[in-house]
């Protein structure tokens, strides 16, 4: 570690001023006077930029309405006086520096006329809620008859579970450092959608996305929130208008103020089951909040969807729309709070009927995806369950609030996790050989910190038979091949598929180029393979020749190719799901209700495990987030004016290092038989599960069950 | 930020002329006043820098300790007599904050540390009347459950967030203040004020007095104490509620007992009402409760904080007991 990795903030262009953004401190109305005298006669400041002032633009694209739309919401930005939600951008000051552009930012006074507001779930249910519409489709499944079964079922248990909103913190706030150059705009961004910024931010501004260039070298975390939000467009004004690069940084409160977060969930769950605990009906519906300007109503039914089987299946989202800021994908959507109210209520089941919660859950596995009937392409739940068991000792659980040391009242739980495997169509790679024998493999993927870079010089070296040292992975920049969204858990198998199917192509044309003069004469490209920096013969393996030896006997420098990953089938004829299995010791002050976790082992199954340093890295920092969303992440958001209130990481509560325990985790590490590299995504399954396993370990240490996230103090006394 | 001069000063009577300029502030370690000003709170337009100034802990003639104003929390809590002597300072001061912060941050300072009440730190878009005095209190119908629930005010329902005065609290201290004036002491117990209908006046400090030192009184040999904090999370948080407590045992019967509660009231609250009833009395978990209801009685719970006063009386009654140990 040097920390010479340069990221958004630090391009430093020539002549670069600074931006700062004011933003609404109401939920509703509009702005009836901007007072920008003493911001603009403010030392150092070049521009301000209100709705009175900028330029006509268009929306942003919202994400999912078109292929690379990567539009968190489709508001106006700075085009009229309406305010949409408490934080929106209403003004930007451009100055020489970021103290003299946030100085003036807090000289500006705004007037508003205050129109009632939707703030809280409850009104926006009293206003009447909508099915929601959750990647393309209405959020609604219905199989068999749900509710006779529900009614008819010798054992019946219902209840609701809460998730509060949480925001988004990766440990680099929002940036872009951008200049324009002869009407193409340059962008070093932070972000995890690099060709999708470049295609939204183009449209924006009536621009080709070959106009827009983006790169984004270095990312410090993204978990969804890092795509297009208002503050790129605000600088790309800025900067046109004031003919000069401009760096906006936004800070921490300016994250909470115009990125959006996970939104908050109101769930029922109802299950039915029969006398030896087979489910008949499966019910988990229930409402979450949204915007209006907004393409994601929190997905919580997606665990519900493959997890058990049952005779019925009844599914539902409804939407109540608040005037709030849009919210967005946050490390596995749906599933982060969605398992927390399927995999409690499972918990609950099973004391109910006195079978043990594991064993309740393995009576339940499925032979086939519940409901889209596809067979699996491989489920090893039942080796998660029993290895991570046997790893924590869960045969030393007792009975609800049995076990005390001193003070501590400790207790026992588990949860399944799950996350589905996803590859988007677009994964492509070029590959550059050189006559020294190197190769530069090029991806305009995302390097947010997960170890992308350093997987994917393994998978090249491996493919190509060369050493690591001898690969350059390039990266983080939309001139490249492919369009890689770094999300979904996806980016690995997009980019691992275009790698094998460059590599092939690279194959073929290096047969050419040796001709009849190389020992491979003759050969077609399946009766060779990549070994010892060439190629050589399957069958015989003395007929080999280096890439050196090939590309300098042709006289080549250099040899290129593209290769453009398949379209991603196997998800169509296989249900893919990598699954877990998620314990926790957790300990409550039986005084002050306070809670402790020591202890948390999971046992995952995601495919093949390319890296094992950097997957284990990726879980336990999914289950430390999804620690901090079962015991204090919540944002707080005042009903009066729809304000967040604890825009800061000091009262909005993650994880410290004293909260983090040892956290084991361990792989199956079985290839998936029709994935790519047999490899399934790792990045948003650690999170999944834990708040559930929390929860049912505080109700095993204390026999109170909190159906509410987080659990705080407030809720054990 | 809003510009602002720079000085440091190279004695008290250099840090008193400069202070007596309009809007000067004293400078500690900054570690929440530079965080106020970030936040345009705090709009001081002179720094006057006094971590140069007196930073010793030194005994006392009665044999009590001195611990100089600029005195680092670390350097304080890590002090071989502070840590034998006064155990529950040291174990406060290291309950606050972290320890980049801890290092940082002066003994003067973390008394004039201010509330960290959202409402009060959100200057463009919440009323204040500790920051806009008349302003209005966002606080008292809004997210109030980390506020206060003894001693306040409509006017002001935030709460002190130190953990050091709590302990401070207990400990009978004396702060030691120079002005123009020349120098005068303030019982630790008067110096911190309720809110009232003026929160924005936190103490009896004056506009360019300066904090040199605070007094410790020699505490009994015989006498045990402890500091409990309980929080959101492990570290790193502010109480919802802290307990400090004194206790001395002669012949089986309470001889003495102080007990302080943080994160409850506008300033560390001296629980007077639950002292009284412990004195002279035989020692028992009974006991403690009753003193700690005693005391509680008077607790006025906002919307979010109902909680804090049956956990305030819980952390009493256990560090009570925890001190008597045995003889409960």
């Amino acid at each position: 570690m040097r920390g010479a990795a340069t990221f958004a903030a630090e391009f430093a262009p020539e002549n670069m001023a600074y931006a700062a953004v004011v933003f609404a401190t109401i939920a509703r109305g509009r702005v009836t006077a901007l007072d920008i005298a003493a911001a603009t006669g403010a030392p150092g400041v070049v521009l301000v930029l209100t709705h009175e002032n900028a330029p006509r633009l268009k929306p942003m694209p919202l994400f999912m309405t078109a292929g690379k739309a990567g539009g968190g919401d489709d508001l106006p930005i700075l085009q009229d006086a309406e305010v949409h939600y408490n934080g929106q951008p209403i003004a930007l000051v451009l100055a020489e520096t970021l103290e003299q552009a946030e100085h003036a930012a807090s000289l500006i006074e705004a007037t508003y006329e205050i129109d009632e507001a939707v703030t809280t779930l409850e009104a926006g249910k009293a206003r009447g809620t909508r099915t929601g519409i959750a990647f393309g489709q209405p959020a609604h499944v219905e199989i068999g008859k749900p509710e006779d079964e529900l009614a008819t079922a010798a054992h019946r248990f219902e209840a609701t579970y809460t998730t509060p909103r949480h925001n988004h913190n990766a440990i680099e706030p929002h940036a872009v450092t951008l200049y324009w150059q002869d009407g193409e705009l340059y962008m070093h961004d932070a972000v995890q959608a690099v060709n999708h910024v470049a295609w939204s931010v183009g449209s924006v501004f009536g621009l080709g996305e070959d106009k827009v260039h983006v790169t984004s070298p270095y990312v410090g975390g993204g978990f969804g929130s890092k795509v297009l939000w208002s503050h790129q467009i605000l600088a790309a004004v800025a900067a046109r208008e004031a003919g000069r690069p401009v760096r906006l940084s936004l800070s921490r409160e300016g994250v909470y103020r115009t990125v959006g977060g996970r939104a908050q969930t109101e769930q029922r769950v109802a299950l039915g089951a029969d006398a030896q605990g087979r489910l008949q009906a499966l019910q988990h519906t229930g409402t979450v909040i949204m915007s209006a300007h907004n393409a994601l109503p929190e997905p919580f039914i997606l665990s519900a969807q493959s997890s058990y089987a049952t005779k019925s299946m009844l599914l539902d989202i409804q939407v109540a729309t608040l005037d709030m800021l849009a919210n967005t994908f946050m490390r596995a959507p749906g599933e982060a709070v969605g398992s927390f109210g399927l995999e409690s209520a499972m918990d609950e089941l099973a004391e109910r009927l006195g079978i043990d919660p594991i064993e309740l859950r393995i009576r339940n596995e499925p032979e086939k995806d519940p409901m889209k009937g596809l067979p699996f392409s491989s489920r090893q739940v039942v080796w998660c369950w029993r290895t991570a068991a046997e790893r924590f000792g869960w045969d030393k659980r007792q009975a609800p609030g049995l076990r005390r040391e001193g003070e501590w009242l400790v207790g026992l739980g588990c949860a399944m996790a799950g996350y589905p495997y996803q590859r988007m169509p677009g994964g492509a790679a070029g590959i550059t050989l050189t006559a020294d024998g190197r190769a530069q493999v090029s991806v305009a993927a995302h390097e947010m910190g997960m170890g992308t870079s350093t997987v994917h010089t393994q998978v090249a070296a491996d493919r190509l038979a060369l050493p690591m040292d001898a690969i350059e992975f390039r990266y983080g920049d939309n001139a490249l091949p492919g369009v890689v969204l770094a999300g979904g858990s996806q980016q690995t198998a997009s980019v691992g598929s275009a790698i094998i199917v460059a590599t092939r192509e690279l194959v073929k044309e290096l047969l050419q180029l040796a001709g009849n003069a190389s020992p491979l004469a003759g050969l077609s490209a399946d009766e060779v393979g990549t070994t010892h920096g060439g190629l050589a013969s399957l069958a015989d393996p003395q007929r080999y020749e280096s890439y050196a030896s090939i590309l300098s006997r042709a006289g080549r420098f250099e040899l290129s190719v593209v290769g453009q990953a398949p379209m991603p089938g196997e998800g169509m004829h296989w249900s893919m799901h990598s699954h877990g299995a998620i314990f926790v010791e957790a300990r409550v002050n039986a005084v002050t209700g306070e809670v402790r976790v020591p202890r948390l082992t999971g046992a995952y199954d995601c495919g093949r495990i390319l890296n094992p340093k950097t997957a284990t890295s990726q879980l336990r920092g999914g289950i430390i987030m999804g620690l901090g969303a079962a015991l204090m992440e919540e944002t707080q958001v005042d009903p009066r004016n729809g304000r967040i209130m604890n825009a800061s990481l000091s009262e909005y509560h993650l994880p410290v290092h004293l909260d983090v325990p040892d956290i084991e985790v361990i792989f199956s590490d079985i290839p998936d038989p029709v994935s790519p590299m047999g490899a399934r995504g790792i990045g948003e399954i650690g999170i999944t599960g834990v708040s559930a396993a929390v929860a049912n370990a505080v109700y095993n240490a204390t026999g109170k069950r909190v159906r509410d996230l987080p659990i705080t103090l407030d809720k054990l006394l | 930020m809003i510009e602002f001069t720079y000085a440091r000063a190279s004695d008290p009577s250099h840090a008193l002329l400069l202070g007596a300029a309009q809007d000067a502030r004293f400078l500690g370690g900054g570690t929440n006043l530079v965080d106020l000003m970030r936040e345009t709170v705090e709009r001081p337009r002179e720094l006057v820098d006094v971590t140069g100034l007196a930073s010793g802990i030194e005994e006392t003639a009665s044999g009590g300790l001195r611990i100089g104003a600029a005195t680092r929390n670390t350097a304080l809590a890590e002090h071989p007599l502070v840590r034998s002597r006064y155990p529950v300072l040291s174990r406060a001061v290291l309950a606050g904050a972290s320890a980049q912060i801890r290092n940082m941050a002066t003994v003067a300072g973390n008394l004039l540390q201010r509330t960290r009440c959202s409402y009060f730190y959100d200057e463009d878009g919440s009323r204040c009347n500790k920051r806009a005095p008349g302003q209005g209190c966002d606080a008292l119908e809004g997210l109030n459950r980390g506020h206060a629930i003894l001693g306040a005010s409509d006017a002001c329902v935030a709460v002190h967030p130190s953990d050091m005065c709590v302990a401070l609290a207990v400990l009978d201290a004396t702060v030691e203040i120079e002005g123009a004036e020349g120098t005068r002491q303030i019982a630790f117990a008067d110096f911190h004020r309720l809110p009232g209908d003026t929160p924005h006046a936190e103490t009896l400090l004056q506009p360019g007095e300066l904090i040199t030192a605070i007094e410790l009184p020699p505490l009994s040999n015989e006498a045990r104490s402890a500091y409990r904090k309980v929080r959101d999370r492990s570290s790193y948080a502010f109480a919802l509620v802290s307990v400090a407590a004194v206790l001395r045992l002669e012949g089986g019967t309470i001889a003495e007992a102080r007990v302080a509660l943080g994160g409850v009231a506008h300033k560390p609250w001296r629980a007077a009402k639950a002292e009284a009833i412990l004195i002279g009395q035989a020692p028992s978990p009974e006991l403690f409760r009753r003193a700690a209801d005693a005391e509680l009685t008077q607790a006025r719970p906002l919307r979010d904080n109902g909680f804090k006063i049956e956990l305030a009386a819980r952390t009493i009654t256990a560090v009570l007991s925890d001190i008597a140990g045995d003889a409960a």
